[in-house]
């Protein structure tokens, strides 16, 4: 790394005030800080998701986007050593306030996975509908009716219809993501966290993948992990830019690849490094 | 060229041959047990042998004692084994559960004879009696490590990926680990707890000293226990060819017992592959 860029690293964060006026978000990051163990991974990041939005986070391996992404529903928290600093707001309220249970949190903050993961042993039926009978739900007649809902939102219904006995692991990569994602979706949550959801899939699913985010944002609130920068213009409305554990930029996603601010964003962003 | 590749592949089969050999010579005893046993026991077996009480020329007591153990000593070991187990997979990443897998692997090497003295001060003793619960209590101390371990073990081969999506919906650990991990390590999970029902089966040691032995039918919990490894080592020592004769018997009962067990192990572990 040249010495230019360490200096544009230690720029003012950018829109932090403009951020933190607005009255319409949904989740909040305020001053986040994470560690596993000594090593400090994320430093002081903002960021404002509005509902009904796809906002995209971008940035090199490594430079701590799935860490954070995995603040928003305290899932960081599972991992050893693991400590964290600041706010994460939902509707207002800090998540991570002592008597807020976290299970509480993961039901209104959904969560897709890089790498597929439907339950292996459980039906395609059983796995959309995993969530809310692993939560209680027993009542058969509204399960079935959220479970096909769920698959049509998520556009498997009509591939799967006929095979929901069959094992979550019978069907496709992409399939198993977009099963993942009815998963998600049946808990009805506010907002829907992805990491890398595309990086383990054939570009035939990935458009696939891209094209459902765009409708979920109809009503839910979506933040998705991506190194696809591609990707990123494509389905985001607001695209964060983040390196070496910090935000560098954050801003509407055709402002930040047209125009961006920060010469680290420009430089990532055509492809100088990364 | 040619003469260097020729004694290469001379070095290969002769590494074969000696491989070989040694299978030949592990697998000879082994054998020669299973046929004496069965050339022996065979013709040993009737109805009678295998219903009746010592005095009227069968061990009937010793296969129902045996049955008994294995049922008592499963009831005991096998759900404090596997909580164990789901513990120290589950919820060990602390260094008291450290301290316990360390614990736990030096029991599971115990010798089984130093369990039944154990057993015997702790409960023979204060019961004054020996008994069918103190005999199952220490087969089940024999057992609880080795389901621990391998119940680990199984929980471990699941991939954290499947925890991370239950948690993810908003399920609590418990509910994560009864509904999630548990039914993909079920296999794993079965197999180990086989294998280890089929390790105390055969164990005579702390039975000496724990049950004693019994020549008549189930009398009770607190009452001592006829059981087959027993009965064999008793024949054993008898100077009369007849009640030897019956040991042989007893013995292939025995070997045809943990064989059963172990075949429902190996069809357990086949639909696992499938899975």
């Amino acid at each position: 790394m040249t010495s230019t860029q360490e200096q544009n690293i230690s720029k003012p964060k950018p829109d932090q005030l403009q951020q933190e006026i607005d009255p319409t978000a949904k989740m909040r990051a305020i001053n986040v800080d994470v560690w596993f163990g000594k090593k400090q991974v994320l430093k002081s990041v903002n960021l404002t998701v509005k509902p009904n939005t796809v906002t995209a986070i971008i940035g090199p391996s490594g430079c701590g986007k799935s860490t954070f992404l995995r603040c928003f529903n305290r899932m960081h928290e599972l991992a050893p050593n693991a400590k964290m600093a600041g706010q994460i707001l939902l509707d207002g309220k800090d998540i991570y306030e002592r008597q807020i249970d976290p299970v509480q949190i993961r039901r209104r903050v959904g969560m897709v996975f890089q790498k597929p993961n439907p339950f292996p042993t459980m039906s395609i039926y059983d796995n959309v509908a995993a969530g809310l009978k692993l939560t209680g739900t027993k009542k058969s007649k509204l399960l079935d009716e959220i479970v096909r809902h769920s698959l049509e939102q998520a556009t498997l219904w009509d591939e799967v219809k006929d095979d929901l006995k069959k094992s979550g692991t019978s069907i496709s990569g992409g399939q198993q993501q977009r099963l993942c994602i009815a998963r998600a979706i049946a808990l009805q949550p506010e907002v829907i966290l992805m990491d890398e959801p595309c990086s383990a899939l054939d570009p035939i699913a990935t458009a696939k993948i891209e094209k459902l985010v765009i409708e979920l944002k109809q009503e839910y609130a979506v933040v998705i992990v991506t190194h696809n920068m591609q990707q990123a213009s494509r389905i985001s409305d607001y695209t964060a830019f983040m390196y070496l554990g910090e935000l560098i930029e954050f801003g509407e996603t055709r402002q930040i690849f047209e125009k961006p601010k920060n010469k680290l964003t420009e430089k990532y962003i055509t492809g100088e490094f990364g | 060229m040619m003469n260097s590749y020729g004694f290469r592949k001379f070095k290969n089969r002769l590494f074969f041959a000696i491989c070989a050999i040694c299978v030949v010579i592990a697998v000879v005893p082994l054998a020669s047990i299973i046929f004496e046993v069965a050339k022996r026991g065979v013709p040993q077996l009737s109805w009678t042998f295998i219903t009746a009480t010592n005095g009227n020329s069968g061990i009937g007591p010793a296969i129902q004692g045996t049955l008994i153990l294995i049922g008592l000593t499963s009831i005991i070991g096998i759900p404090i084994g596997v909580l164990s187990g789901i513990y120290l997979s589950e919820f060990g990443n602390n260094k008291y559960a450290q301290n316990l897998r360390t614990i736990n692997n030096i029991i599971a090497q115990f010798p089984s004879i130093i369990v039944g003295i154990t057993i015997y001060g702790l409960i023979v003793l204060t019961m004054g009696s020996f008994s069918a619960i103190a005999g199952s209590i220490a087969l089940a101390f024999i057992l609880i490590p080795i389901v621990t371990r391998t119940t680990e073990e199984s929980l471990k081969l699941v991939p954290n990926n499947i925890r991370e999506a239950s948690l993810a919906l908003g399920a609590h650990n418990w509910r994560t680990t009864l509904s999630v991990v548990l039914p993909a390590a079920k296999n794993g999970l079965l197999t180990g707890v086989l294998l280890a029902v089929a390790r105390i089966t055969g164990e005579t040691a702390p039975l000496i000293i724990t049950i004693l032995g019994n020549r008549y039918f189930f009398q009770g919990l607190d009452k001592p226990l006829a059981a087959l490894p027993l009965e064999i080592w008793k024949d054993a020592l008898q100077p009369y060819a007849e009640t030897q004769a019956q040991g042989w018997g007893a013995a292939l009962i025995l070997i045809l017992m943990v064989l059963i067990i172990n075949i429902t192990v190996r069809l357990a572990s086949r639909s696992r592959m499938k899975a």
